[in-house]
């Protein structure tokens, strides 16, 4: 068995008490309120007399004032020490009181049970006299009971435990501790200090950074990202405290970590995309059983509020990226106008509802992967309304002509992400002839959107586009070529969502996509 | 009493201090371009400025890759070791 910890406790008469001892030691756990440890009493006292000689017997109780009571309720004289802090019993780790141990003069521990059967206590008494080479106790253990439960230690009481285990030494918690005082309102004070996002925060003590920290299996202290602009170190426990604030359950973790790797890659470029003045924000898609596990909402209000996974996990990658990262607004946050985006956006695509593959096997995952994929959006959701369609090429046409509205209707070609959530009653209209794939459904976008170079030229109603000047150096042909509003298909990504109700699909419209700016990044969501 | 756990990365603010000023301009001036629309045509007329009232004076021209990302540290290094002054052209 292995050795036990160190500790050193004062006994109810003020006496330092160490361990370990150099001597031959029994020590038993208990507390006050427990009847077991009340029957147990007068035999550890009996201990104390036959073995307190040759060995310590003492009993470490759990309450301070409880101590008195037992001290006098039995008539008492065996050191009883105060582990009213519960520090030694919890690194002692045991379940229940009476919790006794029986160690050798060289610290080995020899014997430990918890709880009371009477043969147990007995063959003790018996073995500790032929070591000791004293008289065995005077115990009657014909009146005492063959076996009474023990109760549970005090330490693992669930109101304390979280706190014990963040002050323990072995403790999962590096980060610097704030005390706020009792005077101040803990809420206005996270407000003063710029922790937050403009809404309340939940407080990070240390009992809620433990409890969230339970949420996965990674080392607290791993460091998962550099995350510009301060280049500051993400760990699992900075990101487990903005989780924290932002009103994650522990389950949620796992989402963050994933989401925090994926901003922080130098493809998806957190810096650039918090720096904007075009006011972009992670904009978070969640795929993969995960969903379902932690309650995200895919269906009804998706992309709204009301859903505590969907509106926590956002909120929490944000407030890490400000927190961590230190992007602020004002400071390298320069967004002109900012979005509600920049608060939190994360939700699931409804994968069970449509029969195409879903985001994160598209992208190159097994299907029973959780996945969570980033993109850097500056507008949306941005609604496509069409309720009178009700021919496949129809409603596809319809949402072509609604994402001709990312930037500009005008500008064309362009060489930017948009990420469409098609509707689950726009999607039947889709397929109700029959299959059509996302890839149709691209080439439709492409095709509907088509218009004449021209069109593109800045001209008296909007300056936008293509400079006259350029535009004069080109033919008569080249301006009336056709042009789509994506560079490219692969532009255009797409999930699906929403309840089974109603006809309006959405859009996100993207930043700068690819090197020069931001590409989206998809993460394996681990335990 | 409660206590929080902090939230950001305790970095300490440390006040950036400036450069002692000379009074002069001489040796190298570099001029940065961030890369954003126009700041070329700003650096073009800084360029001009220089040479024409300061003509001692050495001007090296740099860019950044992209205004998106910060600059490269080999660009860093390249500028301070070239350089005695450095403006830089920042947004639009």
């Amino acid at each position: 068995m292995a050795d036990k910890p160190d500790f050193s406790l004062s006994d109810i008469d003020g006496i330092e008490r160490s361990f370990p001892t150099g001597q031959p030691t029994l020590i038993c756990f208990v507390k006050e309120d427990c009847a077991t440890c009340n029957l147990a009493a007068p035999v550890l006292q009996a201990y104390h007399e036959a073995f307190g000689g040759a060995a310590n017997v003492w009993m470490i109780g759990q309450e301070a004032a409880g101590n008195t009571v037992l001290k006098s309720r039995h008539g008492l004289t065996l050191p009883i020490l105060d582990d009213s802090r519960l520090l030694t019993s919890l690194a002692w780790d045991f379940e229940s009181v009476p919790a006794l141990y029986w160690i050798g003069a060289d610290g080995e521990m020899l014997t430990h049970f918890e709880g009371f059967i009477r043969e147990e206590w007995q063959a003790l008494d018996q073995s500790i006299s032929q070591a000791l080479e004293v008289k065995a106790s005077k115990v009657e253990w014909s009146d005492y009971p063959e076996w009474r439960p023990g109760c549970g230690s005090m330490h693992l009481d669930p109101e304390v435990n979280d706190r014990l285990r963040a002050e323990a030494d072995n403790s999962p918690i590096r980060a610097r501790k704030i005390e706020v005082a009792a005077a101040d309102d803990v809420a206005e004070f996270m407000f003063d200090q710029g922790f937050s996002d403009g809404l309340p925060l939940v407080p990070p003590t240390p009992e809620r950074v433990m409890r969230m920290l339970s949420g996965t299996r990674r080392d607290a202290q791993e460091v998962i990202a550099q995350m510009p602009p301060n280049m500051g170190d993400a760990t699992i426990e900075k990101i487990a405290i903005n989780a924290v604030m932002a009103g994650c359950k522990p389950e949620y973790l796992p989402v963050v970590i994933a989401a925090i790797e994926a901003v922080c890659t130098d493809e998806f470029n957190i810096h650039g995309v918090m720096a904007t003045t075009m006011g972009a924000s992670p904009v978070l898609v969640v795929n993969g059983p995960i969903r379902e596990k932690i309650g995200m909402n895919m269906g009804l209000m998706a992309l709204g509020s009301g859903n505590r996974a969907n509106a926590t996990i956002g909120r929490a990658v944000r407030l890490a990226v400000r927190n961590i990262g230190g992007s602020k607004p004002g400071g390298t946050d320069r967004s002109t106008l900012g979005n509600p985006m920049k608060l939190t956006m994360c939700f699931a695509e409804w994968e069970e509802r449509s029969p195409w593959d879903p985001l994160h096997v598209e992208r190159g995952f097994a299907a029973e992967d959780s996945v969570v994929t980033v993109f850097a959006m500056t507008s949306g959701p941005v609604n496509i309304v069409d309720q009178e369609s009700r021919a496949p090429d129809e409603i596809a046409g319809t949402i072509g002509m609604g994402l001709e509205a990312m930037f500009l209707p005008k500008y064309h070609m362009m060489p930017v992400d948009s990420l469409l959530v098609v509707c689950p009653e726009h999607l039947d209209t889709l397929l109700r002839d029959g299959a059509y794939s996302k890839d149709r459904l691209r080439d439709r976008i492409q095709e509907v959107t088509k218009k004449p170079l021209r069109e593109m030229v800045a001209n008296d109603i909007s300056g936008a586009g293509m400079t006259r000047a350029v535009a004069a150096n080109l033919s008569d042909e080249k301006l009336d070529q056709l042009v789509p509003k994506f560079a490219s298909k692969d532009y255009i990504h797409m999930v699906v969502a929403g309840s089974d109700a109603g006809k309006f699909s959405a859009a996100f419209h993207g930043w700068v996509t690819g090197a020069m700016g931001s590409s989206s990044v998809s993460r394996k969501i681990e335990d | 009493m409660t206590l929080i756990l902090d939230p950001t990365d305790e970095r300490v603010p440390v006040e950036r201090q400036i450069t002692p000023r000379t009074g002069t301009v001489s040796g190298v001036v570099g001029l940065m371009d961030i890369r954003k629309p126009r700041g070329n045509i700003l650096l073009d007329e800084l360029e001009a400025l220089i040479s024409d009232k300061l003509p001692g004076v050495e001007v090296r021209r740099y860019a950044k890759p992209t205004f998106t990302k910060p600059c490269p540290d080999d660009l860093r290094t390249q500028m301070k070791a070239e350089c005695d002054f450095v403006i830089e052209a920042l947004a639009d």
